[in-house]
């Protein structure tokens, strides 16, 4: 197996003096989707931040053989990390180009592959951010992280809140996108894990659980319930 | 008739000298959670220099009046630049002690002008058309009024142009909404800070020069007297709004002008009580971002 | 802040603050008794004091520099401990002063002795500041942080402004206010009695001391400090957050209005310039200067800049300074101009403050300044 793209070992992040993520080890190969998974409140947001160093974290992190774990977030996103943060967060008072555009870092960014990838967003690039729906701006959100040519793409809950046309829309744009850039994908939504995934890594009380290959965990009723608190429902809700 | 002319212009030229200070305190709060006590220093400084300068060369005239505010703008712009480079940055992301820092220097550079140039206010001299007036719809406008106006029409276009057309104006335009997200695209923000400071300082400088002109001398408090209503206007446009700033710089200007008038000279007052009332019922300002 | 007792640092902590409190309240008493006997004492410390601690000069001086430390807690309890940050603290110090000098020119019914309408006025003023204090505190605290800031700016700057207009020769506009001393105490009046004045402000410094460590041991006390770090986890256990904030609020400001009477009868007058921004502004610099996580640190940072502010103008005048280059001559001749330069350094280098200094030598510890340790404060 070739070398993993990523490679988290003991990492434990804090927001606000509060212990969040404690002691998380897992890797992300070079190819593919991973999916990082959990039941709500678990702190699969926090070990994404903490990767990212949004909050304040120990532990080593490696990206492509490179520590990155002292870096400061912007160093680390220029060493080729995509972000697609919970709840999207474009920038609501920018066109949907200037969004875009902010997120260019290459000389010569992916523009034509953006065109192809969401024609719906290029048609409205002069629209203000703000007030696209909430699948648009997804969209423009994912678009953000394949503009430049990333090496890992860090993908949190990007279906969430999303009627289910537009989820298939945003699972097929992931699937395509995984082709050229390994993708670790926090996600409730079971159908889209099923889709999508090949790995999977389970949080549970802030720890690794479990990780293994997706079919693994999958077609087990048992582990699903236990490590995800659900019934395998097409909608993905949890409880 | 003519006198609510006359309240309304000069209202207009006194928000405009708000306007070029405020402008500075609401970019710097929105991009950076920096409450900056120090901008009124920056504008006294400015005022100073450009005066020690512009005397020396063209005491009175438009030639030294331009050079003065030449000089203002940039000793604001380099002043500023130095304090967020030297203080700000040391206390990154701790916004109470960046915010104290800046009391700090006010406090101490208030004294250090007060040494140098002394208590007392100290009278400008300006081209005399300025101290003319000229009749507009029936009313007698103290021309320096339209400088002010021009001026902060000048400063508004020029920032919002930088704002909207340059990739510095884009990093700080998505930083004052998502700071956080800005850094997770990859970009280094703190570049903009120095940038957002040096602009702020510019305007304030230009604001110093032109308050000299307006009030008709420097002193070491000009500035201080200035950052209050600056602070009040920036809090009522909404911490982070240039447009706001704007806004409310002229509303709050002419309010006093009018409250100054109508109500007994008590403008300051009426001013105050406007802000506790903005804040009470709509804490954001009229165009600042929610929480 | 609760974190965990597992370890080793932390339980010693522990185990030291709890000797801590008994050593500290004889230090304390003992202290409090100096500074009782200071009067009767001949300890001259040239340069610092303008004389012999019994000559009026520096005994005047020295009730000053007490009225300000007592200020100074009061602030630094509703800045360090609840961790509001207010911009018109002075208002309330002005209501205290500007309050009993008004009901004190005005208020005189010829029944009464001179005695009762003493006692009287500085009922109705602290029952003013109370109100005043309720009144903004419940408008200000609706909203947070720099909001809040502002409110109580706004508020103050209504105050200051209102003081220099003088509405009805009340107030005494730009030149101040002077003491009317019909009904003042004799024992309370004059040169020759600034024995008597200095024990008065010995005791409001002791009086707000008490109050305060009364109200942050409290519950409501340790509520307001939890709230400080995290309103949520507060929230969560069923208290409102709001309703602790305004007692502390309320109590802070009463305690300022005190210290404001003593300062009116102190300088037989009030002052507009203790109404102003400024005079708050200085106020937050002498709490984060001596260390906002500590009590003892706004009595010394209180202290120390009084001390300060009126010693470095005759030392200015020295021939010490005067000999020096311009460069340096100019700047320090300014007492604002060296006290901001150390707070700024305070701040960048120093956040725990003075009295974090100890802290920090013993741990090699930074510390923010609003964490204030539990149980190691004096």
């Amino acid at each position: 197996m070739s070398e993993p793209i990523l490679r988290v070992a003991g990492l434990s992040g804090r927001i606000g003096g509060q212990q969040v993520v404690e002691d998380i080890s897992f890797e992300v190969p070079a190819v593919g989707i991973t999916a990082l998974l959990g039941r709500n409140g678990v702190g699969k947001t926090s070990t994404i931040k903490s990767i990212l160093g949004l909050i304040d974290r120990t532990g080593s992190v490696h990206f492509g053989g490179i520590r990155i774990d002292r870096m400061p977030t912007h160093r680390i996103v220029q060493q080729g990390v995509g972000y697609v943060p919970e709840d999207r967060e474009v920038f609501g008072s920018l066109t949907v180009a200037e969004n875009l555009r902010l997120a260019e870092r290459d000389d010569r960014p992916r523009r034509e592959f953006i065109e192809r990838l969401f024609p719906d967003i290029h048609d409205r690039r002069a629209q203000r951010a703000g007030t696209l729906s909430g699948g648009q701006q997804q969209m423009v959100s994912l678009a953000r992280a394949l503009v430049n040519d990333n090496r890992l793409l860090l993908v949190d809950e990007p279906t969430k809140g999303l009627a289910p046309r537009i989820v298939d829309e945003v699972a097929d744009a992931l699937a395509e996108a995984a082709r050229t850039v390994p993708i670790l994908l926090v996600e409730q939504n079971l159908h889209v894990i099923r889709k999508l995934a090949e790995r999977v890594v389970v949080l549970s009380g802030g720890r690794v659980v479990f990780t293994g290959d997706a079919a693994e965990l999958l077609d087990d009723e048992d582990r699903i319930q236990r490590f995800l608190g659900v019934h395998d429902a097409t909608e993905g809700s949890t409880r | 008739m003519s006198t609510v002319v006359l309240l309304l212009i000069t209202g207009l030229g006194l928000g405009a000298l708000y306007f070029l200070v405020a402008s500075g305190l609401s970019l710097i709060y929105g991009l950076m959670g920096v409450l900056n006590f120090a901008h009124g220093s920056f504008l006294t400084i400015s005022a100073f220099l450009g005066w020690e300068v512009g005397r020396r060369v063209s005491d009175g005239t438009w030639w030294g009046l331009a050079l003065s505010a030449f000089i203002g703008i940039a000793v604001g712009a380099i002043v500023a630049a130095a304090t967020e480079y030297l203080l700000i940055r040391r206390l990154y992301e701790r916004h109470i002690e960046q915010a104290l820092v800046t009391v700090g220097l006010a406090l101490a550079s208030v004294a250090l002008f007060e040494g140098i140039w002394g208590t007392d206010p100290i009278y400008t001299a300006k081209p005399a058309w300025l101290s003319q007036t000229t009749e507009l719809l029936g009313a007698k406008i103290p021309n320096d009024r339209f400088l002010l106006i021009a001026c902060a029409l000048l400063v508004l276009g020029g920032i919002v142009l930088f704002l909207q057309r340059t990739r510095y104006g884009l990093i700080i335009r998505a930083g004052v909404e998502n700071r956080a997200m800005v850094t997770a695209l990859g970009i280094d923000v703190r570049r903009s800070f120095t940038i957002v400071f040096a602009i702020g300082g510019a305007a304030a400088g230009l604001g110093g020069v032109l308050a000299s002109v307006y009030y008709g001398y420097v002193s070491a408090h000009l500035g201080s007297v200035l950052l209050i209503f600056a602070f009040i206007v920036t809090v009522i446009g909404g911490l982070g709004s240039l447009t706001g700033a704007a806004i409310a710089s002229v509303l709050v200007a002419v309010l006093q002008q009018f409250a100054n008038f109508y109500l007994g000279g008590t403008g300051d007052l009426v001013v105050v009580i406007a802000l506790a009332a903005v804040l009470l019922v709509r804490p954001r300002g009229l165009m600042g971002k929610v929480a | 802040m609760n974190q965990q007792i597992t370890d080793a640092p932390a339980v010693m902590r522990m185990a030291a603050s709890a000797r801590r409190p008994l050593l500290f309240s004889v230090g304390g008493i003992a202290l409090v008794v100096l500074l009782a006997i200071l009067p009767l004492l001949a300890i001259d410390i040239p340069g610092v004091l303008p004389g012999p601690t019994y000559t009026p000069g520096t005994l005047q001086l020295l009730a000053y520099a007490m009225l300000i430390a007592a200020l100074a807690l009061s602030y630094r309890m509703m800045f360090g401990l609840a961790g509001l940050l207010s911009f018109g603290h002075a208002l309330f110090f002005a209501a205290g002063a500007y309050g009993l000098g008004m009901t004190l020119d005005a208020f005189a019914p010829v029944e009464w002795s001179s005695e009762l309408i003493f006692a009287a006025s500085i009922g109705v003023t602290l029952v003013f500041g109370i109100v005043l204090a309720a009144t903004v505190g419940a408008l200000a605290l609706r909203v947070t942080g720099i909001s809040f800031a502002m409110v109580t700016l706004a508020f103050a700057q209504a105050g200051s402004v209102l003081i220099r207009r003088n509405p009805g020769s009340a107030t005494g506009g730009d030149e101040g206010l002077s003491l009317d001393i019909a009904n003042v105490p004799e024992g309370l009046v004059g040169v020759v009695n600034t024995r008597n004045l200095y024990w008065m402000a010995l005791a409001v410094l002791v009086f707000v001391y008490l109050v305060v460590l009364w109200v942050e041991r409290s519950r409501a006390g340790h509520v307001a400090e939890a709230a400080r770090e995290n309103e949520l986890r507060v929230r969560v256990i069923g208290i409102r957050p709001y309703s602790v904030k305004l007692l502390i609020f309320i109590v802070a400001s009463a305690l300022a209005a005190v210290a404001g009477m003593g300062y009116l009868l102190l300088q037989s007058g009030a002052s507009p310039r203790v109404a102003t921004a400024d005079f708050t502004l200085t106020l937050l610099v002498i709490v984060v200067l001596g260390g906002v996580g500590y009590r003892w640190g706004a009595i010394v940072g209180g202290i120390v800049y009084t001390l300060l502010d009126q010693r470095l103008t005759a030392l200015a005048g020295s021939d010490l300074i005067a000999g020096l280059p311009a460069v340096l001559r100019v700047p320090l001749s300014e007492p604002l101009f060296i006290l901001g330069t150390l707070f700024i350094l305070v701040v960048l280098f120093l956040p725990g403050g003075i009295a974090g200094l100890p802290q920090r030598i013993r741990t090699g510890r930074e510390q923010h300044p609003v964490e204030a340790e539990e149980g190691a404060d004096a």
